[in-house]
């Protein structure tokens, strides 16, 4: 489980003359977060089982640009947006998978118009339709029964109207299912969206990450579900600032998948 | 003497259209003073949700009590003004219940419009003791003081008195009828049912009909003034959403709710930069040459578009937004409600100079700074919870965007901590100061 995963670039498989199946983008946080580096390898780590012929970009990829945009930035995005657009048509790339809601949001929904059109995949998606396919096999294993809630990232439900396939993968995981008060399309953000990752928060009498806990903590799980890596941090930070770190872990859902089959 | 009142009723009744008229122009034309934008794609989708979230009331209803209520006094509202066509009629030809002819159906009629106007003044009692008696906290934050609060209550004493007015109307009505006096009385009977203002019979025992007549024809009078005064106090008041949402929906974003629109003017910027035929010291276009470039996002409401004007003259201040704002609700300066009541005041102020001068002239006055903070609009985690929660699809975040690109773009005033992460995408290709190349090392990493 420790050593070092193989992951195959666009660069490798152009070299060679072959196309992917998928593109999987990795994101920034995927890329050089500590935590997020987990959830990216064990997404690797389904893909593979699931013997998906998928690519990296790697040292070819760049920020999607949300944090700039949503910022203000509009210039530094497109600009960022235009170049990232080159790369992929110029490897031809027709479908990209990615473990971050933001990133799947602006290549989805933005880079359209600048001449990037893509099948764009969430990994909560696109783990079910392997599912769907017969093609990676989930059962409960560790997380059978175990009390658990799942944190809707913004930018996947609200966003893009996407709450069953998170949910339908934890189900697979015949966990014990639990929502927050505020769900789904009410569901409360975790704090981090729209550039508030990279900033210190605005004066005020609570942290967003500090209330969102409460209200997990209100249905008692033993784990929060995320499905994107700023949620993570910030539900992260959250259940340390409640000191509940020894009841309650966070853990995204492809991570969920992966280690209950030990994988 | 009959033609006299004819005649007063008729000169009210212009009057007060013609009044209301002159203000939905300055509605229009105010909102005219925003950047155009093309809404009109997916005609048929558009009517869809139109009629799901404004005719249907959908998002109203996701709040179960207040959705409930707030469908009665919509119905009331509609159906009841079916009776404003007959007060019209009756009061410009000096006639008495013109449409009795129905018979049956307008027994019904008058039987449903009378239930109806008990449940809403139910309604609005109980709306009455949410906002002052429960205090329930979206109506107290902040900007909910002064003229918002005191326009909201207005607007509930309003309806309160204009529905007690159409029942004792009714009851004093019905009496004379019962009475047989002249001019009320019908041979065929007694026009109308009155299921719920024949209660108030007992209140006019012993009253001759002289009294009958003052009470009903005061009842009368003050009820179409009334309504009349209603349609004329919208403008000036937070309720034109009772027009203003229809519209309003209709124009709402279609797409997915994290798709923020890109400016265009960036990307033909970007074009030319990307374009390795370019001639950078080519000379400007002759017509450009006295162009001013295009501003990069909105200090003031004539850089925001006409929709998100509408979004203004729409919002009715109900705070549905603000309770569901992450940042509101940790304690934060912004409240998207406010947002859409600084768009709106600013817009005002705006047109009452044009009112003034017939063309807007500077006041040394903005949207940015003199209404909305910039601590309330970096507070912003774009999450969309305002958007989804307002039940008449109004957009507070497209305008917080827009504020933010012109912070951003045209003062680089963006938070340091945040300036310093857009100048890390810009040389590394992410927030932080990693370098590029280091991308996938985590393949690496145990």
């Amino acid at each position: 489980m420790a050593e070092a995963i193989k992951v195959p670039t666009m660069a490798e498989y152009m070299a060679e003359g072959k196309k992917p199946e998928v593109l999987f983008w990795v994101g920034c946080m995927g890329s050089f977060d500590d935590r997020a580096k987990k959830i990216t390898k064990a997404f690797v780590r389904l893909l593979q089982k699931a013997k998906v012929d998928f690519a990296v970009l790697g040292t070819e990829e760049s920020c999607t640009e949300d944090p700039a945009k949503r910022a203000g930035n509009e210039f530094l995005f497109q600009m960022q947006a235009v170049t990232n657009i080159e790369v992929l048509n110029a490897y031809e790339i027709k479908k990209i998978v990615t473990a971050c809601p933001h990133c799947f949001n602006t290549i989805k929904n933005e880079y359209p118009e600048l001449g990037g059109n893509y099948e764009v995949m969430h990994h909560t998606t696109f783990l079910k339709s392997l599912l769907d396919e017969g093609r990676l096999k989930v059962e409960g294993g560790k997380f059978k029964g175990k009390r658990i809630t799942f944190h809707d990232p913004c930018y996947l439900g609200r966003a893009n109207n996407e709450y069953e396939a998170p949910r339908e993968l934890l189900r697979k995981l015949e966990v014990e299912l639990l929502e927050m008060r505020k769900c789904k399309s009410e569901g409360l953000c975790c704090g981090a969206g729209g550039g508030q990752m990279f900033k210190e928060p605005e004066s005020g009498n609570k942290d967003v990450n500090i209330e969102r806990t409460e209200q997990a903590m209100e249905v008692e799980p033993e784990i929060i579900a995320a499905g994107c890596p700023f949620c993570m941090t910030m539900m992260t930070d959250g259940v340390k600032g409640k000191d509940q770190e020894g009841k309650i872990q966070v853990m995204d859902v492809a991570e969920m998948i992966a280690n209950a089959e030990e994988l | 003497m009959q033609f006299i009142t004819q005649i007063v009723f008729l000169l009210v009744l212009i009057g007060g259209i013609a009044f209301f008229t002159r203000n939905i122009r300055r509605i229009i034309r105010n909102i005219k003073v925003g950047r155009k934008v093309d809404r009109n794609d997916h005609p048929n989708e558009r009517w869809g949700q139109m009629a799901r979230i404004a005719i249907g009331q959908s998002k109203m209803v996701k709040k179960p009590i207040a959705g409930v209520l707030h469908v009665i006094v919509y119905l009331g509202f509609i159906i009841i003004n079916i009776e404003v066509l007959e007060i019209m009629i009756d009061g410009i030809f000096g006639t008495h219940r013109i449409l009795s002819f129905l018979g049956g159906l307008y027994s019904f009629l008058i039987g449903s419009f009378e239930i109806l106007a008990i449940l809403v003044l139910v309604s609005v009692v109980v709306f009455w003791i949410r906002r002052m008696i429960l205090q329930i906290p979206r109506f107290w934050n902040k900007e909910m003081t002064s003229w918002p609060k005191n326009d909201a209550l207005n607007i509930l004493y309003f309806e309160m008195v204009l529905m007690s007015l159409f029942l004792i109307m009714n009851a004093a009505d019905h009496q004379l009828q019962l009475n047989g006096a002249a001019h009320y009385a019908q041979e065929a009977g007694i026009a109308g049912a009155f299921p719920i203002s024949q209660v108030f019979l007992p209140w006019f025992e012993g009253f001759s009909n002289a009294s009958l007549i003052i009470v009903e024809r005061s009842s009368w009078w003050l009820h179409i003034i009334g309504i009349l005064i209603f349609l004329n106090y919208l403008y000036y008041s937070k309720h034109l959403h009772i027009l203003l949402a229809f519209p309003n929906v209709y124009y709402a974003k279609l797409t997915p709710k994290g798709k923020l629109d890109n400016l265009e003017s960036v990307t033909n910027e970007v074009k030319l930069m990307m374009d390795p035929n370019a001639n950078p010291y080519a000379a400007p276009a002759e017509a450009a040459e006295n162009e001013v470039p295009e501003k990069f996002g909105a200090s003031d409401v004539m850089d925001l578009n006409q929709i998100q004007l509408l979004n203004a003259y729409t919002c009715t201040e109900c705070g549905r937004c603000t309770a569901e704002c992450p940042a509101n609700q940790t304690g934060k300066k912004l409240s998207p409600r406010k947002i859409m009541m600084d768009t709106r005041d600013r817009l005002e102020e705006v047109g009452e100079i044009i009112n003034k001068k017939g063309k807007f002239e500077n006041d040394g006055k903005q949207l940015l700074d003199d209404y909305i903070l910039r601590e309330e609009l970096w507070a912003c985690t774009t999450c969309n919870a305002c958007v989804e929660a307002c039940p008449v699809g109004i957009d507070p975040l497209s305008i917080i965007v827009d504020m933010r690109r012109y912070l951003v773009m045209e003062q680089s005033a963006a938070p340091k901590d945040l300036a310093i992460a857009m100048t890390n995408i810009e040389n590394n290709g992410a927030p932080w100061p990693y370098n590029q190349m280091d991308r996938l090392n985590w393949a690496e990493e145990n």
